[in-house]
């Protein structure tokens, strides 16, 4: 048929048409129309294709946009409080609403101390269970665990604050601060009275949280370990735990790291699960006993309820602070966990 | 150098190290599933899902509002969320330079790793200091933040699978590009794409913070998106921190249904993502 569409024909057509044309036999209207319906539909097809492109770039840009804008508009409504308060906003521990004077530093320590703490605990756990699923455990139990954990991972934290509140803090004050204040007592660490809710009560809870995704990227990692690698090390006679310290191990050093630092964003940035279970108290006390506070937290208590522009300004400071840390933590775990995928993939990019 | 022995006996006691950080990591996810299950199915009732909560002291009610509330507000954040993502996704996958395209590529990674309360704050500067209100749309607004990211880099992934012949035969019968990326390459990427969005759907309809000054709550049926809107997952908050054993319950309630969806929607996405890799 004539309404074949490769270029070459498209031409010959044409030109078909353009003899006909001249001769101007019955079938030439019929042919012209053709014709000129087909150029114009390219025409509208090559319009639509630029629309189309416009349109995705636009999209594809706006993730940039937005956090550009995202950037811009905290920085924009911090900018009362970083001018009348300065360095002062993260060293001074004096918040106080009425007065109008705000100093961060409890809820900094705060969320350093319970993230970092969490993370020290979570990570050997998670090493050990990724490992566990991916080296020892039969290939059977692997593909159950596995998808269990990621599950897992998926949770929202409100139901991980609900239990931690209702279930795990009662227990603390019941059980294990008691036991702790009684056998341990003479730590700083394990001084005051059992409250329940709790510094280690928000470590406790973050730990459960986090350990579900550094095991899940861990063991991604781990499974990334070339064979030969293993294969070598087994073949030197080594035991499967000489084979994982000696050659999975090593190899996956950097992801394995990556992993533990995206467990620390987000553990950093974790909000309700913390909320429900610190206690909320603004105290900068060595003991894990007493009640604390977060970024994250006193940005939910207070920013619905802000008493004046400054205190919305100090919250809002609080929040830049908060996405300009785990920015970079994320940033670096990215990069940690992208350089091990590469090498896997045999270099290529 | 050690004995065969003792590097036998250290293997053994490593291999136990092992399975209990795996038990360490598994028992109390289990307690916490136990204590959902416990608890909500014993609070559970029809009630819960007709009636909206009761005042303060009395028993019963439901969180019927805030179930209507979520779904409005996971639909409102779909509606922005999903073009942005999807189109988002054909740019990256079919028209982008390798540079700019792993910029976008960072700030989305980036975007997806910012704590959601952080969206909520941008949310509430944008949409309700200048509207004066806290609204549903805000909510919305802040859910979408959240979902464009996980969006945009599965379904990238997705289209980046389906093979180059596919679009060159579309073109080579004539049919111009766009039409081509929609009907042909986004259409075989469907399963996938699905997949990408119901995780999307999941992780957002689980979320509070970003809601806690957006869409503030609401005791009462709430269906104007201009006003402030109940949410599930906010009622599951404040009735947890409430001192009172009824509210509890409820939120108990709240956390089984919650988890409930949330496993369903993972489920399904999981059974889009094999028949794709089957079929």
């Amino acid at each position: 048929m004539l309404t074949d569409s490769t270029g070459a024909q498209h031409s010959r057509q044409r030109d078909l048409a353009s003899e006909t044309a001249l001769r101007g036999t019955p079938e030439t209207e019929n042919i012209l129309q053709t014709v000129t319906k087909r150029e114009k539909e390219q025409a509208k097809g090559m319009k639509g294709d630029l629309v189309f492109r416009y349109l995705t770039t636009c999209f594809a840009f706006s993730i940039l946009a937005i956090l550009a804008l995202m950037l811009y508009e905290m920085t924009g409504e911090s900018m009362p409080s970083i001018r009348a308060f300065g360095w002062k906003f993260v060293s001074s521990s004096d918040w106080d609403a009425v007065q109008g004077v705000f100093g961060a530093l409890p809820y900094l320590y705060g969320s350093v101390v319970s993230s970092v703490l969490a993370l020290l605990l979570a990570t050997p756990l998670s090493i050990g269970a990724a490992l566990f699923i991916t080296e020892i455990a039969p290939a059977r139990w692997g593909t159950i665990i596995a998808p269990l954990v990621e599950l897992l991972a998926a949770i929202p934290s409100v139901i991980y604050g609900l239990w931690g509140v209702l279930v795990m803090a009662p227990w603390l004050q019941s059980t294990v601060q008691p036991f702790l204040i009684e056998h341990f007592g003479f730590i700083p660490l394990f001084q005051g009275a059992p409250y329940g809710v709790s510094m280690l009560a928000a470590i406790f809870i973050l730990m459960i949280m986090v350990v579900p995704i550094i095991t899940s990227i861990t063991r991604e990692v781990l499974l990334a370990v070339p064979l030969s690698q293993k294969e070598a090390a087994i073949a030197l006679g080594a035991t499967r735990w000489e084979t994982i310290k000696m050659a999975i191990l090593p190899y996956g050093k950097s992801g394995i790291l990556g992993a533990a630092i995206l467990g620390l964003g987000r553990a950093i940035g974790e909000t309700m699960a913390v909320t429900m279970v610190i206690g909320n108290a603004p105290n900068i006390s060595l003991s894990l006993l007493s009640p604390a506070y977060t970024m994250p937290s006193v940005i939910a208590n207070e920013f619905a309820e802000t008493t004046s522009k400054l205190h919305g300004s100090a919250l809002m400071e609080i929040g830049l602070i908060l996405m300009v840390v785990t920015l970079i933590v994320n940033g670096l775990a990215r990069l940690l966990i992208w350089s091990v995928s590469k090498s896997a993939n045999g270099g290529a990019a | 150098m050690h004995g065969m022995a003792y590097r036998k006996a250290k293997n053994h006691l490593m291999n136990l190290v092992m399975l209990a950080c795996t038990l360490a990591v598994l028992i109390p996810l289990g307690l916490i599933f136990f204590h959902i299950l416990k608890m909500g199915v014993s609070s559970l009732s029809l009630d819960f899902f007709t009636q909206i909560p009761k005042p303060t002291g009395e028993a019963g009610g439901g969180m019927a509002n805030g179930m209507l509330g979520s779904l409005i507000m996971i639909g409102g954040a779909s509606l922005i969320g999903l073009p942005i993502g999807i189109l988002g996704a054909i740019y990256l996958a079919e028209f982008g330079g390798s540079k700019v395209s792993t910029v976008i590529r960072f700030g989305a990674d980036v975007l997806s790793g910012t704590p959601s309360i952080i969206t909520g704050m941008v949310a509430y500067t944008l949409l309700v200091v200048p509207m004066k209100g806290f609204s549903g749309l805000a909510g919305s607004v802040a859910l979408a933040l959240i979902m464009i990211p996980i969006v945009l880099r599965t379904t990238e992934e997705q289209l980046k699978m389906v093979p180059g012949s596919l679009r060159e035969a579309s073109l080579a019968l004539g049919v111009p590009f766009w039409r081509t990326s929609l009907k042909v390459t986004l259409r075989s990427a469907m399963s996938g794409v699905l997949t990408g969005i119901l995780l999307a759907v999941a992780r957002v309809s689980g979320e509070t913070a970003p809601l806690l000054f957006t869409a503030l709550g609401n005791q009462f049926w709430s269906r104007d998106i201009s006003q402030p809107m109940a949410a599930l997952p906010l009622q599951i908050f404040s009735f947890a921190i409430a001192p009172y054993e009824d509210w509890h319950k409820l939120a108990w309630a709240g956390a089984l249904v919650l988890v409930t969806v949330m496993f369903v929607l993972s489920l399904t996405a999981r059974f889009f993502g094999r028949s794709r890799h089957s079929g």
